[in-house]
């Protein structure tokens, strides 16, 4: 074990004028291992990556810290925080077709990453350019080159992507919802890529998801976030055989099961509570089926359940009553 | 790119014929030529020997060829005035014009577009708010409202600049403004919009994730994307070269095409108000397809597949 983990989050917030988006995270990821961040779209999971890398808009307020090896980069200058985006931090994201400049050849949006990062130039950053196009799989890597983003699919773009990513051989690559707005087909084969960069690099990766299924297959360890929160914090086959958070028992429940009898699937009642009007507790409680008078006193923190296991509820759910929670 | 070029040579020629037509259309509504220029008392045999030579007692659609025909020659007809070639005379004041719209072209990019650009990069700041304001001002203010107001400013009060006249550059000052400052306001504002659009786009957050400083990412990544919409507005702007300053002719007195065209449309000078026309639109569609042109070469998207919605 090493004792500096590679990016530490300590009391992360963020808010967009006034109305909080993350509220107060903590993470840890350690080298050259792949952490999922999972839970509903608007709880947070993108904004902590976005917040944690400078890249939010101007107008959000972010506190908290964020070491990455152990210095210091939120609010870093702009010229520490060039080096360490892409360089040491890159970052994926959910739509490959908008998220490439439309106007340039995507063999120039990877020499870019290689310029600065590499020193590469000419013909030397071309040939780099070409050889990461053949690393992530992408056909006539030679000619796509050339090629315009508009001229490719979303699952190529989404290659494109990951070969600017790895242009500066990050220590971590953050990847938010990298297959969402792909064919199933085309997901395996990106998530496929992304676990067989991972043995082959050793980079660090963070999946953010809302896909269960996708988490379970490419990460080791899974965080649970809830409105701006992380509420559970376990290894990825204990989250899916014993989850502690009622809301963790809750999204697993609501998922098919891949074997076994046939069941109706229980959708969470209600939806995540707007940032203006959360709850003065723990900001499930309106929807946990487990909730009793004492969880709306304080938020709940985030505390072991067991060992390797902490969650963020003071009435976890039993590992034995899983099954019978699942099916009622 | 052959495809692309041809389907836009083909359109601009379509509006040139569209344009000629109309010029006929309007020209045969307007009254019986030959009383036009022959006057309402001339003899009747008069008429109709003039009817005869000119061939208005021909079909419709013969005059309507021949028409065509003359215009291909570059045959725009006389003025009815003076008797001289209504070409020539129109040829003789484009000059003047230019020498007004093109300085003030150049003040509307100059100043427009980098308020523009500033702006957006300072969105909600004080300079923005400032830039915007001014920009309002700019184009809602009518351009003879803004002349008159120069007048009196630099050239009644402070007595610096001639009101009007065209001896020398120090006269075309005064005009050249007034007709910059409303196209700068425009350029300003579509500027602004266009960049600020362009800064939310997820390939601007990609270019900062892969650590492409704040200002190159502008450089490199927003402004080429945001040039697409704006040239569509300058190549307006460049299109109303020619028939862009008849008001603010008129109140300095420029001798150009504008005031060519206010006179010969008081004198029912019709030869010269279709001749104006006709070179007024000519530039527009030429306008027109060089922009289009520039999308081409701006916007990969569009050399790939022509869309005939971009116009």
């Amino acid at each position: 074990m090493t004792t500096t983990p590679l990016v530490e989050i300590r009391g992360l917030t963020a808010s967009f004028d006034g109305i909080p988006a993350l509220r107060g995270v903590d993470l840890l990821v350690g080298r050259g291992e792949a952490v999922a961040l999972v839970g509903e779209s608007g709880c947070g999971k993108s904004v902590t990556w976005l917040a944690a890398l400078g890249l939010l808009p101007g107008k959000a307020a972010v506190t908290g810290s964020v070491r990455l090896d152990g210095a210091e980069i939120l609010h870093a200058a702009p010229a520490v925080l060039d080096r360490v985006r892409g360089g040491r931090v890159a970052m994926i994201f959910q739509d490959p077709a908008s998220s490439l400049n439309p106007v340039h050849r995507i063999g120039r949006q990877i020499t870019e990453a290689l310029r600065l990062h590499r020193g590469m130039d000419g013909a030397v950053a071309k040939e780099e350019a070409r050889r990461l196009l053949d690393r992530v799989g992408m056909p006539d890597a030679r000619r796509r080159l050339d090629a315009y983003p508009h001229e490719l699919s979303g699952g190529q773009n989404q290659r494109v992507m990951i070969a600017m990513a790895l242009a500066g051989g990050p220590e971590l690559l953050v990847a938010d919802e990298p297959t969402t707005a792909l064919d199933v087909t085309i997901q395996a084969q990106i998530l496929e890529l992304l676990a067989e960069i991972r043995r082959d690099t050793g980079m660090a990766l963070v999946l953010i998801s809302h896909d269960l299924g996708v988490v379970a297959e490419t990460c080791d360890r899974v965080l649970v976030m809830y409105a701006g929160r992380i509420v559970e914090e376990t290894a990825s086959a204990e989250l899916f055989s014993a989850p502690a958070h009622p809301y963790a028992a809750g999204l697993l429940a609501a998922l098919p099961p891949m074997d076994g009898p046939r069941r109706p699937l229980a959708a969470i009642p209600g939806g995540v509570p707007e940032p203006w009007a959360m709850p003065p507790g723990c900001p499930y409680a309106p929807r946990c089926p487990r909730h009793v008078a004492a969880c709306d006193r304080a938020v709940p923190p985030l505390i072991p359940v067991a060992p390797a296991h902490r969650a963020a509820c003071i009435r976890p759910v039993e590992p034995e009553r899983t099954p019978e929670l699942a099916l009622a | 790119m052959l495809r692309f070029l041809g389907i836009r040579l083909a359109r601009a020629l379509l509006t040139m014929v569209l344009v000629v037509t109309f010029a006929f259309v309007v020209l045969r509504l307007s009254g019986d030529p030959a009383l036009l220029i022959m006057s309402a008392d001339a003899p009747p045999e008069a008429v109709a020997a003039f009817r005869e030579s000119w061939g208005l007692n021909d079909p419709i659609w013969q005059q309507y060829l021949r028409y065509f025909a003359a215009i291909f020659r570059g045959d725009l007809g006389q003025s009815m005035r003076d008797g001289r070639p209504a070409i020539e005379l129109v040829a003789e004041r484009v000059p003047a014009t230019l020498a007004l719209t093109i300085p003030a072209l150049l003040i509307k990019i100059g100043l427009g577009v980098p308020a523009g650009v500033y702006a957006a990069l300072h969105r909600n700041s004080f300079a923005d708010r400032a830039v915007m304001l001014l920009a309002v001002a700019g184009f809602t203010v009518p351009s003879f409202v803004l002349g008159l107001v120069l007048v009196l400013v630099f050239a009644v009060t402070l007595g610096w600049l001639p009101s009007g006249g065209q001896e020398s550059w120090r006269h075309a000052v005064l005009p050249v403004i007034t007709l910059g400052i409303g196209g700068a306001a425009v350029l300003a504002r579509f500027t602004r919009s266009a960049m600020l659009e362009v800064l939310g786009q997820p390939y601007m957050r990609t270019a900062l994730a892969k650590g492409v400083p704040w200002h190159v990412a502008v450089r490199r990544h927003a402004l080429p994307n945001a040039a697409i919409p704006t040239v569509t507005i300058i190549g307006f702007m460049v299109g109303s070269l020619l028939a862009g300053a008849v008001v603010v002719e008129s109140v300095f007195s420029w001798p150009g095409v504008g005031r060519l065209l206010v006179v010969a449309v008081a004198n029912r000078d019709l030869a010269v108000v279709q001749c104006i026309l006709l070179l007024v639109a000519a530039t527009m569609v030429t306008a027109n397809l060089v922009v289009d042109l520039l999308y081409g070469a701006l916007d990969p998207r569009l050399r790939a597949a022509p869309r005939g919605a971009t116009a």
